[in-house]
């Protein structure tokens, strides 16, 4: 088989950038700590509200963890539980979700939080929320009717 | 053997038609097309937390 | 192309078969096309659904149109009909099979179609559990799958036999091309297939009363990617063996084209995680893996890139065009079944440099599940698959029902690719920006409480009702194209284009044929992929989801 000189520098050439993309997020994701939302932890969705931490669901001081907040989302269709809630500027935070009962989303629109709900399954991202403002939170997986009035707020203060 | 075959065969008069420095032009036009789009969704994944 | 068992024109007994898969494809067209319509003009926020209609029950008749019925009725017909033509007249035998295939489908499709309309599936195409529709939507699904996989079949039939009967030679690559795709079709839905027997069915019908939602997801995405690859190799069939012909040049390279044919049987399959890389339960490294083997698929893809090109730069220069960029004004743009499909390759640009933003690992949470996606798919599958696929129908529905292109009609086909891709830069251009500054797909108008970010997106919405509006207006144009091609154009003869390799001497090598080798290394790569995170999967499964209908009804 035949290749021609010209499609052959294409070749590394292109090849050559996809292994660059690859280094790049894969070096971003195991070393710098970057991974998706990928949390391994299972729950019984019927017994979302009196299992921790999910029986206090909202912005919570933790000590002695890489962390200084745990924010604890629950989702039903159509709402998330807290509705709204205030996060100090410059906080190292770890957002932890699940459902109660169908497929969510989970997506702090305008930054990197986001994430997929399912039931049976907890998820979680850490982040550090250094930009001031107001921030809505949407489902974005169809999950009913309601699907589009499923959201939160979260408000980033000084 | 793909390099003598070009040189032996078609540098001298054919050279011109056959030619593909358009198509290399082109597939790079297009190279540099995919990584500045990923480029800049790279940058703006870097800049939200 | 020498073999005696080549026709030139197709059979009319199979092009009889051909067009009964279009006559649906088109009609889901039409159905489809005004609920996208619909869809696009309420999240304007200026139009409301009459009477009670759901926009997630029209969501859902869009997607399962579009994106299960038009594409495989279409590409089952196309494939059946490049058969034909070039591994010879299909035995009786496989025809019957294909037309029992055919009303299988079709059937499938009436059942889930009912469904939808009654407002017990309004679940979208993707149809997640826990949503629970009724047991006959899934059934109905089944049958569309089941259906494709006998129209599959005769294909398969028809290129053993030719294979018999040909000894020791390449098969005709637009056959070869196409047993490929069906190959790869039915290994992927044997996922889709499980879910919906194993887990969905039995559930709906209430003998059991949990699922597993992770695996029901993981199955559904292994037959998801391979599915959005089904659609495209199509196109690519038609990129790499037609359009050389129709515009009078050569393929770039036959053994070059079946080598990324098989590249995308191997490495279409193994990479479903790459929909979940935000989910629960799947280890990241799993993912990343995963996220390698979807960087393979682009290979091929950048290897079409430089065939296309060579094949139109080669042209050009034979028609003395000179200098870098010459031989692009000298084609044939005059002709619709080069411009059409041409718009549909110059989509594929910025379609492929979105895909492998979504495929990059962490870089996926900037545009999971935001309107992004949408707009991307709208490039790959509604502009470069479609557009093709129009292109397609240009000259194979008059070539089977005896009749020809005129001029009037091909002029009328080259104003509704420009209207198509207009309206898809309004659409899928305003979905993209929306995306990156979060909204999600999927959702019908909302302020979020007048929420100052989802105020932002608004412009961009009415931006996606005007490109929904043009593109309408497209379907409008080319249902009349299809109905005049079938029914009302002159009679005569219109010829079904299959190209010739540039080099006659380079046979491709007969490796490419060996069945045995490439399912087996296919089959390989999906072990590899997934046996371990499914094995985890089960071992850590959580309690079962029951069902929820969290839509209204009638």
């Amino acid at each position: 088989m035949h290749i021609h000189k010209f499609e052959k520098i294409w070749l590394i050439f292109g090849v050559g950038a996809l292994v660059v993309f690859l280094s790049v997020v894969g070096v971003s994701a195991f070393y710098l700590g970057n991974k998706p939302p990928s949390c391994l932890t299972t729950i019984d969705p019927k017994k979302v509200d009196t299992e921790a931490p999910f029986d206090k669901p909202g912005l919570n001081k933790v000590e002695g963890k890489e962390w200084d907040y745990e924010l604890v989302y629950v989702a039903s269709a159509f709402l998330y539980n807290p509705g709204e809630v205030e996060v100090p500027l410059g906080a190292k935070v770890k957002v932890i979700a699940t459902t109660k009962d169908v497929v969510h989303g989970f997506q702090v629109a305008g930054t990197n939080i986001n994430m997929m709900l399912e039931p049976g399954y907890v998820n979680e991202i850490v982040t550090t929320f250094d930009k001031e403002g107001e921030y809505l939170v949407v489902c974005n997986e169809y999950c009913g009717t309601g699907h589009h009035l499923m959201s939160s707020k979260i408000k980033v203060v000084k | 053997m793909a390099k003598v075959e070009l040189k032996s065969n078609k540098k001298t008069e054919i050279e011109d038609s056959s030619s593909l420095k358009g198509t290399l032009a082109s597939v790079f036009l297009l190279g540099i097309f995919l990584v500045v789009t990923w480029a800049s969704v790279y940058f703006l994944f870097l800049d939200r937390f | 192309m020498s073999s005696q068992t080549t026709k030139l024109k197709v059979d009319p007994r199979d092009g009889k078969l051909a067009m009964a898969h279009f006559y649906v494809a088109f009609i889901a067209l039409a159905l489809g096309g005004l609920m996208g319509l619909l869809q696009t003009l309420v999240r304007s926020g200026k139009f409301e659904l009459p009477w009670g209609i759901d926009y997630y029950q029209i969501l859902t008749v869009h997607g399962v149109l579009m994106g299960l019925v038009l594409t495989t009725f279409f590409i089952m017909g196309f494939q059946y009909a490049a058969v034909s033509r070039t591994a010879g007249t299909h035995s009786p035998a496989a025809r019957r099979i294909a037309w029992i295939g055919f009303w299988v489908m079709t059937l499938g499709t009436v059942m889930a179609a009912t469904m939808v309309l009654l407002k017990e599936a309004s679940v979208l195409y993707t149809f997640y559990a826990p949503l629970k529709a009724h047991w006959i939507f899934y059934l109905g699904l089944t049958f569309v799958i089941v259906g494709s996989w006998l129209d599959g079949a005769a294909q398969i039939m028809t290129y053993a036999r030719w294979r018999k009967e040909n000894p020791g030679k390449p098969s005709p690559l637009l056959s070869f091309m196409a047993i490929i795709n069906t190959v790869m079709w039915i290994v992927a839905t044997l996922g889709v297939a499980s879910t919906v027997l194993f887990q969905l069915l039995p559930w709906s019908l209430g003998i059991v009363d949990t699922v597993d939602v992770l695996i029901s997801r993981t199955l559904f995405w292994y037959f998801g990617h391979p599915l959005v690859y089904f659609w495209l190799l199509p196109a690519y069939m038609c990129w790499y063996a037609i359009i050389p012909k129709i515009i009078g040049g050569k393929i770039f390279s036959d053994s070059l084209a079946r080598l990324s044919f098989i590249l995308f049987l191997l490495f279409s399959i193994p990479v479903g995680f790459h929909h979940q890389l935000t989910e629960p339960g799947i280890d990241p490294a799993w993912k990343f893996l995963q996220v390698v083997l979807t960087f393979m698929v682009i290979v091929p893809s950048l290897m079409t890139a430089f065939s296309l090109f060579a094949t139109f730069e080669r042209y050009g220069r034979s028609k003395g065009a000179t200098g870098l960029f010459g031989w692009f004004k000298v084609l044939p743009w005059k002709d619709a079944r080069f411009t059409v499909p041409f718009i549909g390759m110059a989509s594929f640009i910025p379609a492929g440099a979105g895909g492998i933003i979504n495929a990059s690992n962490q870089m996926n949470q900037v545009v999971h599940n935001t309107i992004w996606v949408t707009g991307h798919f709208h490039l790959t599958a509604a502009t470069s698959v479609v557009l093709t696929f129009f292109g397609i129908s240009y000259w194979l529905v008059p070539h089977l029902t005896g009749r020809k292109l005129t001029k009037a009609m091909n002029k009328l086909a080259i104003i509704q690719g420009w209207v198509w891709f207009i309206g898809m830069v309004f659409m899928s251009g305003a979905m993209h920006f929306q995306g990156l500054l979060g909204g999600p797909r999927r959702s019908a108008f909302s302020t979020y409480g007048d929420s100052a970010q989802a105020l932002e997106w608004i412009p961009y919405q009415i931006a996606q009702a005007v490109g929904g509006s043009i593109l309408f207006l497209g379907i409008i144009l080319i249902l009349i194209i299809f109905v005049n091609l079938a029914f009302f154009a002159p009679k005569g003869e219109e010829e079904f284009p299959v190209g010739e390799a540039e080099n006659l001497e380079e046979k491709a090598p007969m490796i490419f044929e060996n069945w045995k080798l490439w399912l087996g290394i296919t089959a390989l790569l999906i072990l590899f992929a997934y046996t371990i995170p499914f094995i985890d999967m089960i071992q850590n499964a959580p309690p079962g989801s029951e069902g929820f209908k969290t839509w209204g009804s009638w």
